[in-house]
């Protein structure tokens, strides 16, 4: 903490509190200031994030910036708050997402502006929460939390089975949530009534309860992730959310569960974790494979990088069961890479919606005609969904590839097929939409890029290309925390 | 014990019941326009009455009228709770009955007649206390039921809920009296000694025992006893069901500890057993029935059921934890009760009754903060954080783990997620779909108030649950003497 202010706190409050003033400027009629609030607040959002990437010490893995008070002291519950190189990457990410949300719903969301920026505003705020909480009951209420701004963004603003998808995704998260409850509090039981995350690290439990509580952290996480087989809400969520909900869904809220997975599960239960690892490597390159392949065959767009983005998550989980470090700082990175990569991709498939209303492949075709300048971006980031060298998607898979092929050859020899099937669907998909002779009248018609569309796309290009170019500042913040979560985990937690 | 002691200690029933005779006599001669003194009196009554239970407040249990009533931390908890409520429920039906010439001195009187039974049942150290405070209660709830006389289904439910409650006292009267045949005394300490050291004969008890715990579950609507729950909800006028499914459900709790944990302490082996099945049965029949309701009132009927499974869930885990975490979840059940039954009374007009799904569609397109309230109300409901009906929830389940009841737990947590379907539709008809009618909301001022105080209550309460937490466990712990 600098100067003992609370940044962590004000990352996670400033957002939620400019989310309650745009909701109060009420209906329509106030619209432009309700965007005008939410672009100020989430760029505050982001630039008050920025102290704890240049103030984060690299060479420890203990906490940073920890803030800790009490909170409901009758269960020794803490508002209990903190980084490491771990989670900073995230939160930076997710504070980074918003303005982009923002800005990128600003002409296209006209019903209800007030609470779709509201939504964002204040989910952007729980995210970073639940990255930075250190105490499980406060990491709970946030992970929970996220759902119910989520679930209007999608049922309200969403395509035309919009209700079905939020429903789903609701009932299939929490579904998992309730089952990490009562893991952590039996944890809580087991550590002699503490509910901080750290001090669960540290308990000794016998190994049948380490796979029980391991199959209830599976459920919460993997279904956020989404790991084959409990994907199925993902599709549904993303093709009917709106672009912006779409981009947050895949960008951060994709990541919690593998966050979930690095703070919870293998430190908690390391000897579950390793026990179970080949089922988790199992499903992981079941999702890099077949998920591929099921996205090959797609004619939605949406639906496209929906489950690419699985067979992408796949490689992150692949790359953490594999436990070395090349393995999980991949992971790690791709991540982040994905964040950007799929965000991007969606907002691509936005520009496209937003001007033709239909997200089937089929009706495109030769767009690169009438939208040039489009067409280049949307390249960029469709090399970079296919892992090219140079771009952000490479550093990551190379790493896991790296990583796996060091554990077991065929794991690294699966995992590697990821590169032609990414590049497949990507670019063939790419090829359908953009190249070609102008398919009908409507694409004929159809206006390049706005200075706003630019704007946001070129940011995102630069993270791209820059993360593939250069990735130390990255990788730096999280190599010691990485390392020590490997050290960690490698020590059997089973009671003598 | 001399005589001032015994009044002082039941000097808020002593002051209530004046108060309700002096209204009775005072509403004679009040004309039907003037109906709101009598309303301003019953709040006055209300307000003295807390007074009194806070300026009364001692230390420690005091036991008065030889042993037949007690007054200690938990009565005095759940008393100003109790008066919250009532208050609450008058201000939210007050419009509502109005315009259906309902709001009549009657059911004033009747109401604090039968919170005169709750803090009768609230405070009792007797068998006999207990039934006669439920008995009050009951009747005046039945007589509540049937008011609105030209009403066949409210006079189908009145009748229903007369028979089954008559029948459920029956069955209470009975296991008392076997109680008294084994132990001789019908004083809950007594009793509780008794059993520990004496030589009762055992088989005896228990039978007793098993019509006690039927009289009760009947009262609580637990599963297999729930079947009036529904028709009475759903039959009765709204301002009647809100009064009978929100401010009896704290006289349930005492009445349940009271007999479970100072009467029938030495025999928790046997009645444990028993709460788990009817536990697990209401959660069960509760929440999947909810599914299948259309309308409002029976769907909060079956989420009654539910919750009030989920609340013995925390009384059969025993301990501060156990029975603090059950008072924690009655007290916010209420909370949420009274905020959803004001809602259904807020949007009713004229001739109409909001009572069915489809007459919150669109609410949020009709009133934004409406919908907002409703949907903290829903979301409490199905014990989503941050509001406060997740604490509810997580006092309980960390209470059964604590006992060592692992599956159980998983059992309510699977229960609540099919349960959080039915509430997550209230939530979609509210703001996904489009409204059938654009008719204005027209809401009372004061009932306005109220259910934003209601809904924020339940956010803020979820930010900040420690207090109410910690007063529920330090209540039960002082009054039930435990450690």
């Amino acid at each position: 903490m600098i100067f003992g202010f609370p940044i962590i706190s004000v990352a996670i409050w400033l957002p939620i509190i400019f989310g309650v003033l745009v909701l109060s400027t009420g209906d329509d009629k106030n619209a432009q200031m309700a965007r005008i609030l939410a672009l100020v607040g989430s760029v505050l959002g982001f630039l008050v994030t920025i102290p704890l990437y240049t103030g984060f010490v690299a060479d420890t893995s203990e906490m940073q910036f920890v803030e800790m008070h009490d909170w409901i002291t009758r269960f020794s519950i803490h508002y209990h708050l903190g980084v490491d190189g771990i989670s900073v990457l995230f939160i930076l990410l997710t504070a980074f997402f918003t303005p982009i949300v923002v800005v990128a719903g600003w002409q296209v969301i006209e019903k209800r502006v007030a609470q779709y920026m509201g939504s964002f505003l204040i989910m952007s705020g729980i995210m970073i929460g639940v990255f930075a909480a250190l105490d499980a009951v406060l990491f709970y209420v946030f992970w929970e939390a996220m759902l119910i701004p989520m679930f209007l963004i999608i049922g309200i603003w969403g395509g035309a089975n919009r209700v079905y998808a939020a429903v789903k995704f609701f009932l299939y998260t929490l579904l998992g949530s309730l089952l990490m409850l009562v893991a952590l509090i039996y944890l809580y039981n087991q550590s002699g009534g503490s509910f901080s995350i750290l001090d669960f690290h540290q308990v000794a439990i016998p190994m049948n309860a380490q796979i029980l509580i391991f199959i209830a952290f599976f459920f919460a996480f993997a279904v956020k992730v989404p790991m084959f087989p409990v994907h199925t809400w993902l599709p549904d969520a993303h093709v009917e959310a709106p672009t912006g909900g779409s981009v947050v869904l895949a960008a951060i809220m994709l990541k919690v569960g593998a966050y979930g997975f690095l703070r919870f599960s293998m430190p908690i239960v390391p000897d579950a974790s390793h026990y179970l690892s080949g089922v988790m490597i199992a499903l992981s390159l079941i999702a890099v494979v077949y998920i591929g392949l099921v996205a090959l065959m797609q004619s939605d767009m949406k639906k496209l990088v929906a489950y690419s983005s699985i067979s992408h998550m796949g490689f992150v989980t692949l790359g953490m069961f594999i436990f070395n470090a090349y393995g999980m700082e991949g992971a790690l990175l791709q991540m982040i890479s994905h964040g950007f990569v799929s965000g991007a991709l969606f907002l691509c498939i936005g520009v496209l919606y937003d001007r033709m209303h239909s997200r089937k492949i089929a009706d495109y075709g030769g767009v690169a005609n009438t939208m040039p300048v489009f067409a280049a971006f949307f390249m960029l980031f469709a090399m970079a969904n296919s892992g090219l060298p140079g771009t952000s998607g490479f550093v990551g898979e190379f790493m896991v590839i790296l990583g796996a092929v060091k554990a077991n050859f065929w794991y690294a020899f699966a995992a590697a097929t990821t590169l032609i099937f990414g590049a497949a669907y990507t670019l063939w998909m790419y090829k359908r939409v953009i190249f070609g002779a102008v398919a009908n009248s409507h694409v004929a018609e159809l206006t390049d890029l706005n200075m706003r569309e630019k704007l946001i796309f070129a940011v995102l290009a630069v993270t791209v290309l820059g993360m593939g170019l250069y990735p130390l500042p990255f990788s730096e913040v999280m190599h010691v925390s990485v390392n020590d979560l490997l050290v960690h985990v490698a020590r059997s937690k089973l009671p003598l | 014990m001399d005589l001032m002691t015994n009044w002082m200690s039941a000097g808020a029933e002593i002051f209530l019941l004046a108060m309700v005779c002096a209204i009775l006599i005072a509403d004679l001669l009040i004309k039907q326009s003037g109906r709101l003194v009598t309303y301003m009196l019953a709040q006055i009554t209300l307000l003295g009455c807390s007074l009194i239970t806070v300026g009364t407040h001692e230390n420690g249990v005091v036991y008065a009228f030889h042993n037949l009533f007690v007054d200690d931390l938990m009565s005095d908890v759940l008393k100003l709770l109790t008066y919250l409520a009532m208050s609450m429920m008058l201000v939210y039906s007050r419009q509502y009955l109005t315009v259906r010439g309902l709001f009549t001195g009657e059911f004033i009187v009747l109401a604090l007649f039968a919170m005169l039974g709750m803090m009768v049942m609230i405070s009792a150290n007797h068998f006999l206390t207990l039934y006669l405070g439920l008995e009050l209660l009951s009747l005046s709830l039945y007589a509540m039921v049937a008011l609105q006389r030209d009403s066949a289904i409210a006079t189908e439910a009145a009748m229903k809920y007369f028979i089954l409650g008559a029948l459920a006292s029956g069955l209470l009267l009975y296991g008392m009296s076997m109680l008294y045949g084994a132990t001789g005394s019908l004083e809950l300490g007594v009793v509780s000694n008794a059993i520990q050291y004496g030589v009762a004969d055992k088989n005896l008890l228990v039978f007793g025992l098993v019509f006690v715990v039927s009289g009760l579950a009947f009262k609580l609507g637990v599963v297999p006893f729930h079947m009036w729950v529904p028709d009475v909800y759903h039959g009765a006028p709204t301002a009647m069901t809100m009064l009978i499914g929100s401010a009896p459900k704290l006289a349930a709790f005492a009445f349940a500890t009271r007999i479970l944990v100072e009467g029938l302490q030495p025999l928790v082996q046997h009645w444990s057993g028993m709460l788990i099945i009817l536990a697990v049965a209401s959660m069960a029949i509760g929440n999947i029935t909810a599914i299948a309701q259309t309308n409002l009132k029976r769907m909060f009927a079956y989420s009654t059921i539910a919750h009030m499974g989920f609340m013995l869930l925390g009384l059969l885990s025993g301990g501060v934890e156990g029975y603090g975490s059950a008072m924690f979840y009655a007290v916010v059940y209420v909370l949420m009760s009274l905020g959803a039954f004001g809602m259904i009374m807020l949007l009713s007009r004229v001739g109409f009754e909001a009572d069915t799904l489809n007459d919150f569609k669109g609410l949020n397109q009709r009133s934004p903060w409406l919908a907002f309230m409703m949907l903290l109300l829903m979301f409490s409901m199905a014990g989503v954080p941050p509001t406060v009906g997740f604490y509810a929830k997580f006092s309980v389940l960390n209470a059964v783990v604590q006992a060592g009841h692992i599956w159980l737990a998983v059992a309510a947590v699977m229960f609540s997620l099919i349960g959080a379907f039915y509430y997550l539709r209230i939530v979609k008809l509210m703001y996904f779909d489009a409204p059938e009618s654009h008719e204005p909301i027209a809401v009372g001022q004061d009932s306005a108030l109220l259910i934003s105080v209601n809904g924020l209550a339940v956010l803020l309460l979820g930010l900040l649950p420690g207090a109410l937490m910690s007063v529920c466990a330090v209540s039960v712990q002082q009054s039930l003497l435990l450690h």
